[in-house]
């Protein structure tokens, strides 16, 4: 099996707001996450697919393919966009970098269909991320 | 759908820190075959990054795996505060006798964070320079040990 990584980056804005929690609670357990007029990230994808090279095109899927994919999928709903009100999958969600990963998942599984998707890895930022994988599939020694 | 998924949250953390690469079994020359530049006698230092992986199920209501800022004042309580500008060799208890190769880092660094209390610790990985990384998941490398 051989695993391939594609990588994108899009630029949105979010906020962390729970309408059940009272303000005083969604400050403390937000932070500055909490700021009512939200604030970005350039957020960076790393997308992993699993497969075996097909033996005339030397390839587990056409980059080409999964570049369309990412693009359809994910840059025309969330580039530039503010994920808290543009985004209908993550309606009534708090858009953490959990939860995007989780949904961006849920996105690109079905679509992928030469290979199979191994791995979403999210960074909102350099020094954090979220990784969404089979479970059971482990992510340790994983690119 | 959700539960046939693992999520996991990395986070990282940054601390400089001196060491010497030294055994007390080995003989001077040894050492120095051995440990090679390491090994010189005054140390030498480096920008050390942990990267935290720890998995869970999001919280609903907030959307998280782990707060993080708890995890930032468990990390500084357990780990930076007693390695950040310091020497491994002298300041830390564990290395008096254990050599502090990064391997040896990566295990100390497990140790102290595996009992945070609000998710699931999967594995550490130190990065030693740009060049070098390790990484311990404790003893089942598979990092499957749900």
């Amino acid at each position: 099996m051989v695993l391939l990584t594609r990588k994108i980056e899009f630029a949105a804005s979010h906020l962390y707001n729970n309408p059940k929690f009272s303000a005083e609670e969604n400050r403390r357990i937000f932070g500055k996450c909490n700021n009512p007029h939200g604030h970005g990230h350039n957020y960076t994808l790393e997308v992993t697919v699993e497969g075996e090279p097909d033996p005339v095109t030397g390839m587990v899927l056409d980059l080409k393919e999964l570049k369309e994919i990412l693009e359809r999928e994910v840059m025309q709903r969330m580039d530039h966009r503010h994920l808290n009100y543009e985004v209908a999958e993550l309606a009534g969600q708090i858009p953490t970098c959990e939860n995007v990963a989780r949904v961006i998942w849920q996105l690109l599984e079905p679509k992928i269909t030469r290979g199979r998707l191994h791995r979403v890895r999210l960074y909102e930022s350099a020094d954090l991320f979220a990784d969404c994988y089979r479970n059971g599939a482990g992510a340790a020694g994983k690119p | 759908m959700s539960g046939a998924l693992k999520i996991e949250i990395g986070r990282r953390y940054r601390f400089s820190a001196s060491h010497r690469l030294h055994s007390p079994h080995l003989s001077e020359e040894e050492n120095c075959r051995v440990f090679g530049k390491c090994n010189n006698p005054y140390g030498h230092g480096h920008n050390y990054v942990v990267e935290v992986s720890l998995s869970g199920d999001a919280d609903p209501a907030t959307g998280m795996i782990a707060n993080l800022a708890d995890l930032d004042a468990f990390v500084g309580r357990q780990v930076l505060d007693d390695f950040d500008h310091k020497s491994l060799n002298d300041d830390v208890p564990a290395f008096r006798d254990k050599v502090p190769t990064t391997e040896n880092l990566c295990i100390e660094i497990y140790q102290r964070l595996k009992s945070f209390p609000k998710a699931k610790l999967e594995r550490i990985r130190v990065q030693e320079t740009g060049n070098n990384s390790f990484e311990y998941a404790g003893e089942n490398l598979e990092g499957d040990r749900r």
